[in-house]
């Protein structure tokens, strides 16, 4: 495996009076995208809130490109290079699609290239650009927000399961942009269900059962072996 | 050059534009259009509580924060004027000292409130702006020494501002021009600079964040966005604008007391107003103040001259008695919250 950019050990989280992490031990590879899988309820998406800082962990360390991030709080994070695209998208509804993309560019005006990839992978964002994001469609809206998280360069992206409840088009489209960022050199660590579209673009797996990572390894091992997916995760998918 | 002074940010509709422009000529040239000493105090109300609200509602509805205490800094600036009045004479200094100090009383305090408390949850912060603007009410009325107490104080400005004042000797279109028209007029520039300014914060780039931070905290936190940052330079920006319209608003009166500006009677007129123009927009608070202020001062009249006019009807002058006014003023925020729920502006721009 590459030099890590992000590496947790040992991560627990609780969320008021429940312990959802239960020492989280992962390390994603830099330029590489790494699928984290599992059942409902393992912990997948406490696992990205708490690397965001949006959850603080109660114990273990995260490291992000060698500096110790846990407990900084979510702006700290943020500035510090990470992307994050929530499972609920998180648009800010009353702003227009416009102001969105200004917003998610903190460190200055939007670099014209990254407008211009943006809007080569999303072109609807280009023609409902002054339209107030809350009028766009579902699949718009996960557009816009994976455009936020790449309309500056960044370490690292967290993205939280991205094809939820998109027709299979929209499907496409979010995977071609996604393999696109990926050609681009992007880390990413992405929680996704459709395995078609995990095996797509994963080079890695981490699976998550009950607030732990169960297995890790490469994403074209665990895609080739129906028994593995059904004992890690209790479903068999489609065997490459 | 309009969008340069509006900031970019258009009224979107027509009807809209055409009632600022209507609003704007009328309050610019109001010492001709009406000159009676009722028709300017109900003007210079507008002006100033246009600014007032309007700096409400940088704080309710582009940030999301519900105060209690904005009548609070509006007091601090109107006491400033007043307790500098009364210690340096009445020259312009004091009048700028005055205000300097209320302004930045005002900041302070506003700066304090929201370290204290915009970490916790939205109605502990209105909770505590409630204790705290009860307190100071509470303070200004005891503390008659300083503050006149009850009683309030007159507040002395220069000659060039009062009615004694007659800066020419015929008449100018018609009126005769006194010190009272040029406090008018600094009533009229100073709020018209001040709006434009909030107009200006609301679409910059802080506005922006503000209105990220309203819709969801979280997402803007992990944006990279210090949600208690921006929203503690909300809360001072619209307690300094308020401590200003406040001080502006004593000079006007030359005269400060609890209930002329600290009331809880002027709290909730702010909070009728910006439901009644809209929220989120600088130009619900235009709207706004027009339709209540109006209704305000000249409902009375108006229902006077209805019930006279429906006098052969059975029950219908008794509903219209001038004594009812209040009733009718409670019918119409009602109306206006059922038929315009996003307020006059949003209904206007299309937004319910």
């Amino acid at each position: 495996m590459s030099d890590p950019i992000l590496q947790l050990s040992g991560v627990k989280t609780d969320i008021a009076q429940y312990h959802i992490l239960h020492g989280v031990d992962l390390t994603v590879p830099r330029g590489q995208v790494t699928m984290l899988l599992g059942r409902n309820g393992a912990g997948k998406t406490t696992t990205l809130r708490s690397i965001m800082g949006l959850w603080r962990p109660r114990a273990g360390s995260i490291h992000f490109d060698g500096t110790d991030i846990a407990g900084l709080a979510p702006p700290q994070i943020a500035q510090r290079g990470i992307g994050f695209v929530p499972e609920d998208m998180g648009i800010f509804a009353d702003l227009t699609v416009e102001e969105n993309l200004i917003l998610a560019a903190i460190s200055g005006p939007i670099r014209r290239d990254r407008l211009d990839w943006v809007f080569r992978a999303f072109p609807a964002l280009s023609t409902f650009w002054k339209m107030p994001a809350g009028n766009l469609s579902g699949g718009q809206k996960q557009m816009l927000a994976i455009a936020r998280a790449v309309i500056e360069k960044r370490g690292l992206y967290l993205i939280d399961e991205p094809s939820k409840g998109l027709a299979p088009a929209i499907v496409s489209t979010m995977a071609r942009a996604l393999k696109d960022l990926k050609s681009d050199g992007a880390s990413i660590l992405m929680v996704e269900q459709n395995f078609s579209l995990a095996r797509a673009l994963g080079d890695h797996a981490a699976v998550m059962d009950e607030g732990r990572i169960v297995w890790t390894g490469a994403m074209a091992e665990l895609a080739a072996d129906a028994a593995l997916q059904e004992r890690l995760m209790g479903l068999k998918m489609e065997v490459a | 050059m309009i969008r340069l002074f509006l900031s970019g940010d258009h009224p979107q509709s027509r009807v809209l534009a055409a009632l600022l422009l209507v609003i704007l000529v009328t309050l610019a040239f109001a010492p001709f259009l009406f000159p009676g000493t009722r028709s300017l105090e109900t003007a210079a109300r507008i002006c100033i509580f246009i600014v007032l609200v309007a700096s409400y509602d940088l704080l309710l509805g582009y940030a999301g924060i519900v105060s209690f205490a904005h009548t609070m800094f509006f007091g601090m600036g109107a006491y400033g004027v007043a307790i500098a009045t009364q210690r340096m004479g009445t020259g312009y200094d004091a009048l700028i000292t005055g205000t300097v100090a209320g302004t930045a009383l005002a900041a302070v305090f506003a700066l304090g409130i929201a370290l204290f408390s915009l970490r916790v949850r939205a109605i502990f912060f209105a909770m505590i702006t409630l204790a705290i603007a009860s307190a100071v009410g509470v303070l200004v009325s005891q503390l008659s020494g300083i503050t006149g107490g009850e009683d309030g104080m007159n507040i002395r400005i220069p000659r060039e501002l009062t009615p004694a004042f007659r800066p020419f000797d015929e008449p100018v279109m018609g009126l005769r021009i006194t010190g009272r028209h040029l406090n008018y007029y600094l009533v009229f520039f100073s709020c018209l600079i001040m709006f434009l300014v909030l107009l200006r914060v609301v679409n910059s780039p802080f506005g922006r964040v503000l209105q990220a931070i309203r819709e969801n905290a979280f997402r803007a936190e992990a944006i990279g966005y210090r949600v208690v940052y921006y929203r503690a330079m909300a809360t001072v920006l619209s307690a300094a604008v308020a401590a200003l319209a406040g001080a502006v608003f004593a000079i006007w009166l030359r005269y400060v007391g609890p209930a002329t500006t600290l009331g809880v009677e002027i709290m909730l007129d702010i909070l009728l107003i910006v439901v009644i123009g809209g929220m989120g927009t600088m130009y619900g608070a235009v709207i706004g103040t027009v339709v209540f202020v109006l209704a305000q001062n000249y409902l009375k009249d108006w229902m006077g001259g209805a019930s006279d006019a429906t006098s052969f009807l059975p029950l219908v002058p008794d509903l219209l008695n001038p004594d009812r006014w209040l009733m009718w003023l409670g019918i119409l925020f009602i109306l206006s919250v059922y038929f315009f729920p996003s307020g006059v502006v949003g209904r206007l721009r299309g937004k319910a």
